[in-house]
């Protein structure tokens, strides 16, 4: 449940934020996670009720934008739609693809007051 | 924002932030690397599931090197502070960080570890992740090298059913060869595997507890200690 201690860290992040952007409450926040991440946008989301208690995002709505993964293929020189880490060009069944899309996971923005 | 239209409140505004969610983590994994690399600490994060092998491999390896180089630990489990005892009869210094519910190391527990061992300029320093193969992928901890053990008692398909973990690794090591003859355990489907994830994944093959192959990963940490 690594979930749980990477919105800590999010809600520590914005904490942080907070001061120099001049904001005492969290209303949304905008995440874009990669679907080839290592976090499951559901258990983020209970992850986030549990660490959003008494923080400055307490009752925050967190929405998860999903990024698809996305590799190149050497071979065939295309860009190709991945579902995992491991998955082979669908045209040529080739491996290994170089990841160019959904490995990360960012806060993109958030709605304060 | 309004929930009847949809607009935003009059207070209420956007504020882009545009940092990776790891960012706080990766800030204190940085921290951490600078430290080792100012005192010239080649780091070693050994990940695993639990029952692979990794505190016997650990001992082993200290046993052999202690005389070469100064060695510490840091150990991390939910609970107890077993390892750590074990891992201290050998001599070295070892903290024990018990994570509680928690399924991973982060760089700060790391950093705080750290104070407490001060590790010596130019030393080994192990790390000895929480027996998981899912969540300390994502954690950098500021280590020289990631190092995952698999034994020949587990799946050869773990490569792929894991892949984050095996994604992030530097080496591979496979443990418990004594018992191949015993096993149904395709080594060489389990190294392409693991390439299939990693291209430039490193393999070794070993037994911690017969000696098979420990020389090699002996010679694997004095030559990654120059060069990394």
């Amino acid at each position: 449940m690594h979930e749980l201690s990477l919105c800590e860290d999010m809600i520590g992040l914005l904490q942080e934020r907070a001061k120099a952007d001049h904001y005492k409450q969290i209303k949304r926040i905008q995440l874009e996670v990669g679907k080839l991440s290592c976090v499951e946008p559901d258990a983020l989301i209970v992850a986030f009720n549990a660490a959003a208690k008494d923080s400055i995002a307490e009752n925050a709505a967190l929405k998860v934008n999903e990024i698809p993964g996305l590799g190149w293929c050497d071979q065939c020189a295309l860009e190709v739609t991945i579902e995992q880490r491991f998955d082979t060009c669908p045209h040529c069944n080739g491996y290994p693809l170089e990841i160019r899309q959904g490995d990360k996971m960012r806060i993109k923005h958030v709605e304060v007051i | 924002m309004c929930t009847v239209c949809g607009c935003h409140d009059e207070q209420s505004r956007l504020i882009s932030i545009e940092q990776d969610i790891l960012s706080k983590n990766n800030r204190c994994a940085t921290i951490n690397r600078n430290y080792f690399r100012g005192r010239n600490i080649f780091c070693l994060n050994l990940l695993s599931s639990p029952g692979s092998g990794k505190t016997t491999l650990l001992i082993e390896t200290i046993k052999a090197l202690n005389n070469e180089f100064s060695v510490s630990v840091i150990e991390g489990d939910q609970q107890t502070s077993f390892d750590a005892e074990r891992i201290r009869k050998t001599g070295v210094k070892a903290v024990q960080i018990n994570t509680g519910k928690g399924c991973h190391l982060s760089a700060r527990k790391i950093g705080r570890a750290i104070d407490e061992l001060k590790p010596a300029p130019d030393s080994l320093l192990f790390i000895e992740n929480v027996g998981n193969l899912v969540c300390p992928a994502a954690f950098d901890l500021g280590e020289s090298c990631k190092v995952v053990v698999l034994s020949v008692t587990e799946g050869a398909d773990k490569p792929l059913k894991y892949p984050d973990i095996f994604h992030a690794a530097d080496l591979m090591i496979l443990n418990k060869i004594d018992l191949l003859p015993y096993v149904d355990f395709d080594v060489e489907r389990c190294f392409e595997y693991a390439r299939r994830v990693n291209p430039d994944i490193q393999t070794l093959q070993l037994s911690a507890t017969k000696g098979d192959g420990m020389n090699s990963w002996l010679n694997w940490i004095r030559q990654h200690r120059k060069t990394t």
